[in-house]
This record gives C-alpha cells, structure tokens and sequence, in this order.
C-alpha cells in the first residue's frame, strides 16, 4: 500500500538515508530499529509524505507521491494512522477531541460515532483522563492517547514511532496485542522501536519483520534478534 | 461584546474546523474594529461623490437648457430691439422657448446683490430675455453673427463659458470620492491580509497537526475565513450605520435656489450605503482565504 523504491533523503543536502526499499503491503508487519539518529522517524515522515525524498519515488495506494495533490495526500493521510513520536496534540482540545480528531477534520459527526470513540479511549486505558488536557498528561497516558487517534479512523496502514517509549511492560505488551490483533485483520503495521523485548515479544506472536537501519541503508535484522 | 460572541456561536455549525482552531479572538477583533472604521469612511466618500454627481448633474442640466440675450440699448430703442429679438428667436431652429423678463423678475435677480429696493425701471439695467432650449440645442454661432448684424445691442450668452470648468470640478470631485472607496476597500483588504495572516502564524502548529491528521487546505482555511468575515460584516455594519448616523445628523444646507447640495444622501440614496458592509464582508472574505491558503502552501 505504501512502497518506497530507492529512496533517498538527507536534511539540509547531508544524505541520511540512502536506497531505502520498503513495501507495507496488507497484512505486513515491520519492526524499525537502528541507534538513535539513524533516520527512524525520516523514513516514517516519507512514509506519509511529510517529507518529500530527494531521490527515488514514494508510491502510495498505487499512485506516486509525487504527483499527489495537497488534497489528496490529505485522503491518503486518512488511511495512515500515525503515532508520532512527539505525540502532537492539539494543546486547547482535551484528550477525547484529539483523539476524535480525524474524524472532525474528515467532516464525521463525533456524536455518531461516540461509541467508537469511548471504546478506543477506554481500551488504552484513559477513560478517566479523556477530558484532561495534552499538557495535563503523562508521557505514558500522551503515547496512549496518540495510539488512539492514529487508530480512530481504522486506516489501512499503522506507522508507530516509540510507541511505547514511555509505558510499563504491562501496557507495552497491551498496546502490542491490540496492534497484533489489527495486522490479523489485514492493516500493515510498522513500529519504530528501540526496545527489543518488544520485539522479541511481537516476533512470538507475529509474522514480524525486523529491519534495521545502519549507515543510512535498510538491512534486515539478523539472528540476534 | 458577549451578546454579539453569544449570537455569533449560534450561528457556529457543531461541526467542522471553527471547533478545531483556537480562538483567533484579539486579530479577529482587531479586523471588526478596522472594518467598522473603513465603513464610517466608506460611507463619507459615498456620500461625497453622490453629492457631487448630484452637483454636477443639476449645474449641467439647469444650464444646459437656457441661455440669455442681453440687450443694452437706450431706453427708447429698447421695446423695439428686444421685439427683434424674439422674433430672430422664434425663427430659430432648436429654440423651444424665448421669453422677456419683466422687471419684476429683473429685480428679483439683482435682489441678492442689491438688496429688494432697487428700483430697476430707473437705472439703464440690460434688458434680459430667457431662452429654453429644445434637446437637440441652437447654433450659437449662427445666432451671434445674425444678432450683430439685426440687433446691435444684444448679447447671446449661453453660458457653456462658465458652465464647463465648473461641471469639471464636480465629477473630478466625484471621481474622487469613488477613488476614495476604491483605496478604502484596498485598505481593507490588506488590514484583514495582515490580521489573517497573524492568526495563521500563531496557529501555525494547529495548522500542521491538522494537516498530519488529513485535513484539507479548505477546511482548514474555513474556520479562518469564517471568523474573519463574520468580523469584518458585522464590524462594517456597524460603522455603516454610524457612518449613516453622522451625515443624517449633519445641518442641512439650505439653500434658496437649489444650486448647491449638501453632503447627505436623499431620498433612494439612503439604500446607498447599504452594501457596505456586504462588500467589506466580500473583501474580508477573499483577503482571508488567500492568506490562509498561501499559509497552507508551506506545511507538509
Ligand atoms: N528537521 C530536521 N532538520 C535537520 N536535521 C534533522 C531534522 N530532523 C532530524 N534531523 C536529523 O536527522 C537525523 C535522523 O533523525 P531521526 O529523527 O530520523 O532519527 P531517529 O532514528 O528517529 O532517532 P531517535 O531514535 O532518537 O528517535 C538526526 O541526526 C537528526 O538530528
Ligand atoms: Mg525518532
């Protein structure tokens, strides 16, 4: 559904990245790692076209990046869910209208979709904290609320950066299963992540691949992992 | 200021991008009171040019339509020369009407400069005879010429002379009234180009997060261009009113021959004013949606 060939991206004209190869296809599931700096969330950014690569081509739901109108990379956006690894809220909603969020910008009626929207709070656990608001939360509580909103849209593809940076193993291995649960459904899912008992963990239950970037290029993960 | 914000959100759909943009209320205010004085102004160049035309159309066409011939003779060639006169005029294509004032009327001209006790059978005052011309006017040449060689004494003076430069004030005058406008409805719109794009840069990490979640430039660019414009409405609506306010507690110029004007709308010229603040609204309207687009071109 997204597909990077030979893509490469660098700030400022250093090259950071260099022919990066990546297909999320339906039902795929990838671990992202590499040391800190290495370009983790610059490749997510191409992956839902913050970025532009400087080389190569973006192909998102079968049509090049490239070509895409600002209104549609907006469509396209809709079928990403992003977890960033900032969080970035909306600082004068509370945590239910972030979460929400996607769905007010798409034009949907949040009373309609109430129910949705509750369940998917309650099951990060953040029930009581849904009229908090982003600065009254906790890193934690923050990375739950962002998962939530990247997923209030059911959208075909789910790109985490450090998910689960800041929670305990207990809600880390929650936040997993219920990713687990939607890449059984068919969404492709892609975790940024440093923490290898996660993966671990995930390569358990999962078909999951891991890929590590080193020196500005994709490789696979090898055994170790 | 609350009842207006109250009136104002209900007329606020539950949905859509106003209930996902912060508050923009100290620039969105700033436009209503900008747009409030654009309009008072807006309605004093109206009111200038309207006058002015008015001027202008009244001179042009009080004067237009007549003409005099003077006639100084000695009192005894007097009756004789103005009958000549009349009868020249009355052969004379594209006049409608000559008539010999009595002294009564004579009098009452000289009245302003003189005073009413003027006794103007005694003095050697020209005799004044009044043509009303038809449309297509009269050959004032050919009138001269034929007036030298039958009447000495008589003058034909169609005042176009004097007549001219002063018609060519008045429209300059309203031209600049309209120019007035003009430069009013540019201000306006580079007022609201600046409040707008103010509010954009301080909302620029909103605008980014809703861009991130896939909202598009348009709905985006709604809740700025709504709020903007409703300001701008209701700000030029009520510098409208006190603008219409101030002319119509203006002292009326009374003037006895109707040869001047005041500044102030008559009659149908009241609904002049009127789409004021439609139009600021039409200028906020455009001046904001260009600003938040050209904001939006630079986030991802
Ligand atoms: N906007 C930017 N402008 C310039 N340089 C940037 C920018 N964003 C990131 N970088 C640099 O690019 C490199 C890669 O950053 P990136 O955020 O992709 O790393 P990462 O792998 O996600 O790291 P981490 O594990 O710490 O999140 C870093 O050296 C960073 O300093
Ligand atoms: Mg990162």
């Amino acid at each position: 559904m997204i597909e990077l060939s030979d893509v490469r991206y660098g700030y400022d004209g250093t090259a950071l990245l260099t022919d990066i190869n990546l297909a999320l296809v339906p039902g795929s599931f990838h671990f992202l790692t590499g040391p800190s700096g290495a370009g983790k969330t610059t490749l997510i950014k191409l992956c839902y076209l913050e970025l532009t690569p400087s080389g190569g081509q973006v192909m998102a739901f079968g049509r090049p990046a490239s070509r895409m109108r600002r209104d549609e990379i907006a469509m396209l956006r809709r079928r990403v869910g992003v977890v960033h690894q900032d969080c970035r809220f909306l600082d004068h909603m509370n945590l239910r209208d972030n979460v929400a969020l996607p769905l007010s910008v798409a034009g949907e009626s949040l009373t309609a979709h109430r129910a949705e929207i509750d369940e998917l709070i309650a099951w990060v656990g953040l029930a009581d904290r849904a009229h908090a608001l982003p600065a009254e939360l906790s890193g934690g509580e923050r990375q739950r609320a962002a998962l939530a909103r990247a997923l209030i849209l059911s959208p075909d593809v789910i790109l985490a950066d450090e998910p689960t940076g800041n929670v305990d193993w207990e809600m880390s291995l929650k936040l997993l299963t219920l990713l687990i649960e939607l890449n059984r459904m068919g969404k492709s899912v892609l975790i940024a992540s440093h923490d290898l008992n996660l993966i671990r963990a995930a390569k358990g239950q999962a078909n999951a691949r891991v890929l590590r970037l080193r020196a500005g290029r994709l490789e696979m993960a090898g055994a170790d992992l | 200021m609350t009842l207006i914000s109250d009136a104002m959100s209900i007329t606020r759909p539950e949905r859509g991008s106003d209930g996902v943009v912060p508050p923009t209320g100290f620039t969105a205010r700033l436009t209503q009171f900008t747009a409030a004085g654009m309009a008072f102004l807006a309605v004093f160049a109206l009111a200038l040019s309207m006058a002015t035309e008015r001027l202008a159309d009244r001179w042009g066409e009080a004067l237009a339509q007549s003409a005099t011939i003077r006639i100084s003779a000695p009192s005894e060639q007097r009756a004789a020369q103005t009958e000549a006169v009349l009868e020249i005029l009355g052969a004379t294509p594209g006049v409608a009407q000559a008539r010999a004032l009595d002294a009564t009327e004579q009098q009452a001209l000289l009245a302003p400069f003189f005073g009413p006790d003027l006794p103007v059978e005694t003095l050697p005052i020209p005799q004044l005879v009044e043509i009303v011309t038809a449309p297509a006017g009269f050959d004032a040449e050919g009138l001269r010429l034929r007036l030298r060689a039958e009447v000495p004494g008589a003058v034909l003076d169609d005042h176009t002379a004097w007549r001219r430069p002063l018609i060519a004030a008045a429209e300059r005058l309203s031209w600049l009234g309209i120019g007035a406008m003009a430069l009013i409805a540019l201000m306006t719109a580079a007022m609201t180009t600046l409040a707008a794009g103010s509010a954009l840069a301080a909302n620029r990490q909103v605008l980014q997060v809703l861009r991130l979640v896939g909202a598009q430039d348009g709905f985006i660019a709604r809740a700025f261009v709504r709020r903007f414009t409703f300001r701008a409405l209701t700000g030029a609506a009520l510098g409208t009113l006190a603008g219409m306010l101030a002319i119509w507690s203006l002292p009326e110029v009374a003037t006895g021959g109707g040869f001047l004007t005041g500044l102030g709308f008559s009659g149908a010229g009241w609904l002049a004013p009127l789409p004021v603040p439609f139009l600021t609204a039409v200028v906020a309207f455009l001046a904001t949606r260009m600003a938040a687009f050209r904001a939006l071109r630079a986030i991802p």
